[in-house]
């Protein structure tokens, strides 16, 4: 391998890996929020789903990708609404209702693609955009700054969600309810806000995840596109123990060796091709098997609340 | 903040919930600086009263008046915002959060938290009251005591100046006992109503100027403290004299039946929670473990039981090392085992009495022939045992779940006792027990104790443990701090003990 990985190759690796971190980032961070909160939601893929054609369909008949972006947004919104009210009003088992939901978007989405869409067709996805000056710095420039708006977007998320988790009352308050529901309960903390709120901001931020995939990525919508995305997302913030940063190391880990194995492809390295593509997977697996910890986890996590549980 | 409770009256309090008159016709009244105590067994409707109070229950019938206005409390924010708080007998506390996040949680009402302002107001309170805490610590990190007190500056930073408080000391040791009943005492002085739920008498007769004693859901006493006793007391609140169990003071131990030595077992969180402990338990003794809960007695009982990993160490049971045994070879044996957590550990509560009743003898006979379950057997065993324990139930079919806690304890009694086992482990057998079932369960281990089995009692109750123990143990972070003959312990010691100070 040596010569082929030169500086070019190695800066093309690291900026598509970035690129590539940015779908995990985005539905892991809002599972992240989601969780501390006290629910979990399976449904993310299905949610990823609904939002890669909801970004996809706006994107194609408005001519724009930022109402595409908007479309995503409000589509994921209305996504975990759904799981809020079927989770925490109507206290379904969550695992089963997250994979419900996850059924749902899936079938819906590809419902929809076919009755409105039909065959192959491209759109005029999100542009990069070089950030004057940062751009031009060696080997950095082009790794972190000629990236598209989403890119920067989710990585701007990982500080501003850990200020919001620990610096503000709606964090702190958030941080209560997955712990120990019943004490903010008593102190007058809205349980049940907070938990619609956190799987409302959760599936908007999976929502957009999936317009990244459409819009953002590939530029066409095709069935299945999130290809388990979303599930990878769920994992990513177990290895992050709930925390931002954790999150994005596991993104960028995952990502970085998807991002090699593509490149080992493209390059025609003597390496087996079903091996190079399990590479991430395994990555994350060992990289899960070894972190994991339940001692991290929100106590509350996965328990609905019901209030005078006491005798 | 609303004007100050000066007083307070529930009157005609009735609360019915299915099956059950929980209150009827309740009327208590409090002035303030007054210390209440409402005494009363487990089931005579204090927690109900006062969770109507904090507006967690709506009374059927009565009414509430603050001052001499009649309010209606419908939720715990409207009695805070009333000046009521409540330290609820399970903390109420989050424990990943610092002490003061916990505080001001749910009153932060601007954007970003203002720990720094928050601080110096809750410091004012701590400093009022003379309470020393660590405002930076995590909750996690706090003795049981520590987190009380964390509970009552939550209350009043709210602005309580009505304070419940649940079986307050019923996790305490007895130092910390005496600091919290000075607090109380130096707040009701400061102004401070308080309301103590109990079934403690001792800790009633010492911190309150008035008890009201409840029975069944109605008030049947309402009397100033100091005209009356504990014996008196114990007297309305059971509705018939009470014969406290004392061991009898011949005491013939036998050879040793349950030996540890030296035993190191590693806690949930990966620390060592037994850290070389050392214990004989002969035929016919009582050996109690006194200490505060949460230093090893957990996994002192599991390692026993083979529920529990051994690190390094040696159990011997009856003559034989079952530090490695499964737990089944364990029971057979002859291990009896009385779990801390009675209904999951000790039942299957959606199991029916008759099924928990053989639970550890179903596979063989008489119960059962050819792997098939001989009914008749079991069922006149169940029948035999239910009335020969007194367990109260609707038949032998009911769920174990649906029994409260003493008759479940009674379930589990009856099982364990009757395989005839040569060592009794049990882990606060009367917690949460009212005192008739406490007296039943005392005669009970002392029954076993005079048929030659060894008996090792786990408890926090310094008063159980001194009335029915032959020799006691102490326990403080995995060790045993002291071994001793009834004879030659007091309260003093043993709390001395119980808190890691050795003299």
């Amino acid at each position: 391998m040596e010569g082929v990985m030169n500086s070019a190759i190695i800066i093309s690796i690291l900026a598509t890996g970035i690129r590539l971190a940015t779908p995990y980032l985005l539905a892991a961070l809002g599972e992240m929020f989601t969780q501390r909160s006290g629910v979990y939601n399976l449904g993310v893929e299905g949610i990823m789903m609904m939002g890669a054609f909801a970004g996809f369909f706006a994107t194609l008949h408005l001519g724009s990708p930022l109402l595409g972006i908007i479309a995503s947004l409000i589509i994921g919104a209305l996504m975990g609404l759904l799981m809020a009210l079927v989770s925490v009003t109507f206290k379904a088992e969550q695992g089963i209702s997250g994979i419900g939901l996850y059924m749902f978007g899936w079938g819906l989405s590809g419902l929809l693609y076919r009755l409105y869409v039909g065959g192959i067709t491209s759109i005029d996805g999100l542009k990069e955009v070089k950030i004057p000056l940062l751009s031009n710095i060696p080997f950095l420039g082009p790794i972190f700054f000629n990236q598209n708006i989403l890119v920067y977007t989710a990585l701007a998320l990982v500080p501003l969600s850990g200020f919001i988790l620990y610096k503000t009352s709606w964090g702190l308050n958030v941080r209560a309810v997955g712990n120990k529901p019943e004490a903010a309960d008593t102190l007058g903390v809205n349980v049940v806000r907070i938990r619609y709120e956190c799987l409302i901001v959760g599936s908007m931020l999976a929502g957009l995840a999936g317009a990244f995939l459409t819009i953002g990525q590939a530029n066409m919508y095709a069935d299945n596109i999130t290809a388990g995305r979303g599930f990878i997302a769920i994992a990513l913030v177990y290895f992050g123990r709930w925390s931002p940063w954790g999150i994005l190391l596991g993104s960028l880990l995952f990502s970085m060796a998807d991002s090699f194995q593509s490149m080992v492809q493209v390059l025609g390295i003597n390496f087996p091709y079903e091996l190079a593509v399990i590479l991430p997977y395994v990555v994350t697996i060992v990289a899960l098997a070894i972190s994991f910890g339940r001692v991290w986890a929100p106590a509350a996590l996965g328990k609905p609340f019901q209030r005078g549980t006491r005798g | 903040m609303v004007e100050k409770i000066q007083h307070l009256e529930m009157h005609g309090i009735t609360k019915r919930f299915p099956g059950v008159l929980s209150n009827n016709n309740v009327n208590i009244h409090l002035d303030a600086g007054e210390v209440l105590a409402i005494l009363g067994e487990n089931g005579a409707g204090k927690t109900t009263l006062m969770n109507i109070l904090y507006g967690l229950y709506q009374p059927d019938a009565g009414n509430i008046s603050l001052n001499g206005k009649k309010v209606k409390i419908n939720s715990p924010s409207e009695a805070i915002q009333l000046g009521i708080g409540m330290v609820h007998q399970h903390f109420m506390l989050v424990p990943t959060l610092t002490v003061c996040e916990n505080v001001i949680l749910g009153l932060s009402k601007t954007f970003l938290v203002d720990l720094k302002t928050a601080k110096k107001q809750v410091q004012e309170i701590t400093d009022k009251y003379g309470l020393a805490i660590n405002l930076d610590a995590y909750v996690w990190q706090l003795s049981v005591g520590e987190q009380q007190r964390v509970e009552i500056v939550k209350a009043l930073y709210r602005g309580a100046n009505l304070l419940i408080l649940d079986e307050p000391t019923a996790v305490l040791t007895p130092q910390e006992s005496n600091e919290l009943i000075l607090l109380l005492k130096n707040m009701s002085n400061q102004g401070n109503s308080i309301i103590l739920i109990s079934h403690k008498l001792n800790e009633v007769m010492a911190i309150s100027d008035r008890v009201t004693v409840l029975r069944d859901g109605e008030v049947c006493a309402d009397v100033n403290t100091l005209e009356t006793s504990q014996e008196a007391l114990a007297r309305l609140m059971v509705g018939r004299d009470m014969a406290p169990c004392r061991r009898d003071s011949e005491f013939f131990p036998g050879k040793p039946i349950l030996e540890l030595q030296d035993v190191f077992a590693k806690g949930d969180m990966g620390t060592d929670a037994l850290a070389g402990v050392s214990l004989t338990i002969r035929e016919g003794e009582i050996l109690g473990i006194a200490g505060v809960s949460g230093n090893g007695q957990k996994e002192l009982a599991e390692v026993i039981g083979g529920l529990r990993k051994v690190s390094k160490g040696k159990i011997v049971l009856n003559g034989k090392e079952s530090t490695k045994m499964a737990p089944a070879r364990i029971i057979e044996q002859g291990l009896g085992y009385i779990p801390e957590d009675r209904l999951h550990v000790g039942t299957i509560p959606s199991f029916s009495i008759w099924e928990n009743l053989i639970l550890k003898d179903h596979h063989q006979p008489p119960f059962a022939k050819r792997s098939l379950l001989q009914n008749r057997v079991i069922m006149s065993h169940s029948s035999s045992l239910v009335e020969k324990y007194g367990i109260k139930t609707p038949s032998l079919e009911t769920p174990t779940g649906r029994l409260s806690g003493g008759n479940i304890q009674r379930v589990i009694l009856a099982r364990e006792i009757t395989r005839n086992p040569v060592a009794l482990v049990a882990a606060y057998p009367t917690r949460g027990v009212d005192i008739g079932a406490t007296e039943y369960l005392h005669s009970k281990l002392l029954e076993a104790r005079r048929n030659g089995i060894g008996v090792l009692l786990i408890s926090e109750d310094l008063e159980e443990l001194t009335s029915i123990c032959d020799r006691i143990a102490v326990l403080y972070e995995g060790k045993i701090m002291k071994v001793m003959p009834v004879e030659e312990t007091d309260e003093r010691l043993l709390g001395l003990l119980m808190a890691g100070i050795v003299e």
